[in-house]
């Protein structure tokens, strides 16, 4: 990014440009680094997860700070191994349910008619079939690994994806460009690939970060109910092994509660570099209030008829 | 003029923004006559529909009405409480929205509509206030059979008729057109300001007519008022108006919007757009676009004046 | 009425959809139900009794079409299998044990929310300021970004075991028989309390934003002006104009929502011990038990497939241009 001042208007440099200047992205984009950062080269500096460093269900201290579980395991070790695995697949999934998404989507969004009346069909099934019960008994056939569960999400989750991206296509086959660049001769599969989908981007890559979300609930979801692979060490088993060690009733927080925390923090570091955060805050409520700022200043009463201010002549 | 039945003085409106307010209507004075059809032109965003709103004091934050006056039939709009400003609303001062489909309440029947506001300012039974809805869509030529049809299941000529029948429940003295004939096509556009006009007549109601389109305008109006950049820049009776306008946008208008009859005019655009009214330019604000302009009009910002009996211009040059 | 058939025969077609699903699944994956149930009672079955139980669950020589005919059957005479987790219970009754409870959880959970959510949506944004609109929706939403199960147990562990003001799992006390007295209802709403409140703080937050957002663009649109410029009372203009036509596309999106809740749901109960489907489903996959299983998939698609039709007639009845259009 030159410091020249140019600004990009579309693509992926103009997106990271915008979170740039949002600070709410800039502070999940930073909460998200922090955790990649010790998925990524966390393992090397915490002990081994599976090992059994000492008595089990002891509450936090200087020697093992997060405790450790019902087995006699060190908790943060734990934590911090999990992290590499639950993100990796997360991310996967959040791709991969988008690409899957942008192809049933797409096709049917540009092409119409028949297409699109069969292929909407498909993504509404599985839209209003629930997807946690599906997922269960498709994994409950498989062997239980990383490489299902990534299967399984993508099966279930899809279907939301093509179902945003079909409309986008949409409204975008209805545009001149697109007019234009039939009446030139250009193949479907290059309008498509060509022109509409740039178009996207922004649009991807906020499907990209929601769908990660997604991911990484469910898939914390799914393990569980120990669909993982139970002997791994990721978020999902954790919570596992701390209900089947029955953690909550012998009073043992600490093997479930830092989890679980960092579960949401990644969930809210994703929302908030979608700037999601503006469906949260609304901007036409910030534009109000400057209003009432500006009528609470000259002693005015923010009424709902157009308060009047100010030397009456 | 004999008393005015709404006298506004120096009226100002401004919206404010996170970077200071934004003035949209800028030290408008006009009085309208009991039974007068006022005119008011001009292009998009030059705030004639604001003042409209602010009659009723209707506009939604962040405006705010920061100076000038509005007498209306003696009374202080301006200095009106909320309870004040609800009785007042719909009984003496009405409005027909621009765009009807989107001014009515789509999952509520339309009688009920007209019904809601008889309901709050009278008290009237529900057998009365069904009475009278009847009356008013038979008034405006809607068969009374769609009492209890909802708004989509209505033409867009019969929604702006049933905006202008709700606009009359309450047989106010003044009723506000905001852009009524917009969204409609020509015949259609016909009819309806031919209604307009026949319960008029009948009816004595003072009509504030805004509109962008000045050719019909004149057509409809006894005195016009064109509005530029939040400014009122000149105000006449229609005929005078159209003969000789003072004002060099005015003239631009005129130009652009020729009449159907007399001879064939070259149809001329004003060249530019109107100004950001957060920056507006210096000295007259129409100085930028104005074929006539001179180095005054680039310093100075011109004074409404007096010129003839009932002809109010804001130009430098105008005599 | 033609919208009411068209949604219909969509639900039809999902339910036929997911017990194509059901059929396919073991045929086509390495496990399957009679090898699994077999496996089990290794040594005390002889080895005719594998293909016995290979016939019951439908797996058997004859061509596919014909197996798919006779599974259909089964599953509409009410036939889901034997259960491997419950042997030999058929796996319709294991179920229907279940079911009430899974209900009574999910759908006070989801009503309550969607309620409540809605109506401080409402009320953030007609009011604009205060503690409503300024911290709630920010709170809410980083509530909702809590596994709902964490939040159960988190809830449990501090309102259950910690401050003992909640019991500790189950639907009832064991000490009480099921009957339609107020005591045992009084019970039943105790232990349902907390796993109650868990799903409803992590749904609250999206229903809140939902309406507060489409709230605030109803209140800046010309029907709620007319509305004020017609001397209306607030409450009316509140209400009758804008509450009620922002309240479509939030009822539009529960539906879209309620499988997404069940599966919540189902993890919730496993945290309170509640004897539902999510229980059920955790023993299932424990004991390989592919029939319960599936047949726990069926009920619950069906279960959500018929809320959405409800949620369908109540859209009907709140808008009507739905009436008339056959799109």
């Amino acid at each position: 990014m030159s410091g020249a001042g140019a600004v990009r208007t579309t693509g992926l440099a103009a997106w990271w440009g915008a979170i740039r200047r949002d600070r709410k992205a800039t502070a999940g984009a930073v909460l998200l680094g922090f955790f990649v950062l010790v998925g990524v080269f966390g393992p090397w500096l915490v002990g081994d997860p599976h090992a059994l460093v000492g008595i089990p269900l002891q509450p936090p201290s200087a020697e093992h700070w997060l405790g450790t579980t019902g087995q006699g395991q060190d908790v943060l070790a734990q934590l911090v191994v999990g992290t590499r695995v639950s993100l990796a697949i997360g991310f996967i999934v959040g791709i991969a349910v988008v690409l899957v998404g942008a192809l049933v989507g797409v096709t049917a969004g540009y092409f119409g008619g028949r297409v699109d009346g069969l292929l909407s069909l498909l993504f509404n099934v599985f839209l209003v079939i629930p997807g946690l019960p599906l997922a269960i008994v498709i994994a409950a056939y498989l062997p239980s690994g990383p490489a299902t569960l990534a299967l399984v999400l993508t099966v279930t989750g899809w279907a939301w994806n093509a179902r945003v991206l079909r409309a986008q296509a949409l409204s975008q086959r209805q545009r001149d460009y697109v007019a234009a660049a039939v009446v030139a001769g250009e193949s479907d599969f290059r309008i498509i690939t060509r022109e509409i989908l740039p178009t996207m981007t922004s649009l991807l890559v906020a499907q990209i970060i929601g769908s990660t979300t997604y991911a990484i609930g469910a898939q914390v979801g799914l393990e569980f109910l120990g669909l993982g692979d139970v002997s791994a060490v990721t978020w999902g088993t954790n919570l596992y092994w701390a209900q089947n060690d029955s953690a909550l009733l012998t009073g043992a927080w600490w093997t479930f509660a830092p989890t679980g925390l960092c579960v949401a923090l990644v969930g809210f570091g994703l929302t908030m570099l979608n700037s999601g955060f503006d469906e949260i805050t609304n901007p036409r409520l910030q534009l109000e209030r400057a209003w009432r700022g500006y009528l609470a200043a000259r002693g005015h009463k923010a009424t709902r008829s157009t308060p009047v201010v100010g030397d009456r002549g | 003029m004999a008393e005015p039945l709404l006298s506004v003085r120096d009226l100002c409106v401004d919206y404010v923004t996170d970077r200071g307010p934004v003035r949209a209507v800028d030290h408008v004075s006009f009085d309208l006559a009991p039974g007068e059809i006022l005119g008011v032109a001009g292009e998009s965003g030059c705030g004639k529909s604001t003042v409209a709103q602010a009659l009723l004091r209707i506009l939604p934050p962040p405006a705010v009405i920061s100076g000038g006056e509005a007498r209306f039939e003696g009374r202080d709009l301006l200095g009106l409480g909320e309870d004040e400003l609800r009785e007042l609303r719909w009984k003496r001062i009405s409005m027909v929205f621009q765009s009807a489909m989107d001014a009515l309440n789509p999952v509520i029947p339309v009688g009920e509509q007209i019904c809601d506001t008889l309901h709050a300012h009278r008290e009237l039974g529900r057998r009365a206030a069904r009475d009278r809805a009847a009356e008013l869509l038979e008034l405006v030529g809607i068969p009374a059979g769609m009492i209890d049809a909802y708004a989509h299941q209505l033409s867009g000529g019969m929604r702006q008729r049933l905006g202008i029948a709700i606009a009359l429940a309450l047989e106010p003295s003044l009723v506000i057109l905001d852009e009524p004939t917009t969204a409609l096509d020509v015949i259609v556009e016909r009819e309806i300001l031919g209604h307009i006009r026949t319960l008029q007549r009948r009816l004595g109601f003072a009509v504030l007519f805004i509109t962008h389109d000045l050719s019909r305008m004149l057509q409809v109006s006894d005195r016009v008022a064109v509005f530029y950049a939040a400014r009122l820049v000149e105000l006449a009776p229609a005929d005078e108006l159209r003969r000789a306008p003072r004002h060099p946008y005015t003239q631009g208008l005129l130009r652009a919007f020729p009449s159907v009859h007399g001879g064939t005019v070259e149809l001329a655009s004003i060249p530019g757009a109107p100004p950001s009214l957060s920056d507006p330019p210096a000295g007259c604000r129409f100085h930028p676009r104005c074929p006539l302009a001179v180095d005054l009009c680039r310093e100075r910002d011109p004074e409404p004046r007096r010129m003839g009996s009932d002809h109010t211009a804001a130009c430098h040059l105008a005599k | 009425m033609t919208f009411l058939l068209r949604r219909l025969g969509f639900y039809l077609l999902s339910a036929w959809v997911a017990l194509t699903i059901n059929f396919l699944l073991p045929r086509l994956m390495p496990g399957d139900p009679a090898t699994a149930l077999f496996a089990r009672f290794r040594g005390r079955l002889g080895p005719e009794a594998l293909q016995a139980l290979r016939e019951t669950f439908g797996l058997t020589e004859a061509p596919l079409w014909s197996q798919y005919l006779t599974s259909m059957g089964h599953v509409l005479r009410g036939d889901l299998g034997i259960s491997v987790a419950y042997f030999p219970a058929p796996v319709a009754d294991v179920i229907g044990t279940g079911l009430v409870w899974t209900v009574l959880l999910a759908g006070s959970a989801v009503l309550i929310s969607f309620a409540v959510g809605t109506a401080l949506g409402a009320v953030a944004a007609w009011w604009r300021r205060g503690w409503v609109d300024t911290w709630l929706p920010s709170a809410l939403v980083f509530a909702g970004a809590f596994p709902y199960f964490w939040l159960a147990m988190v809830a449990l562990y501090v309102f259950g075991f910690g401050l003992g003001w909640f019991p500790l799992g189950h639907a009832y006390s064991d000490d009480l028989t099921p009957a339609w007295s107020l005591a045992f209802v009084a019970d039943v709403a105790r232990h349902a309390a907390l796993p109650v409140a868990t799903m409803v703080l992590g749904t609250l937050g999206g229903w809140l934003l939902s309406m507060r957002n489409t709230m605030i663009t109803v209140l800046g649109s010309d029907y709620v002006n007319l509305a004020r410029a017609k001397g209306l009372p607030a409450g009316q203009v509140a209400l009758r104009y804008a509450a009620r036509n922002a309240l479509l596309p939030s009822v539009t999106g529960l539906g879209m929502s309620l499988g997404y809740v069940l599966g919540g749901s189902l993890l919730t109960e496993i945290v309170f011990s509640y004897p539902g489907q999510g229980y059920l489903l955790v023993q299932a996959v424990r004991n390989q038990d592919y029939a319960l299983m599936q047949g726990i998939f069926l009920v619950i698609t069906l279960a959500v497939l018929g809320a959405n039709l409800l949620v369908d007639l109540a859209c009907l009845w709140l808008d009507p241009r739905i009436r008339e259009t056959a799109t």
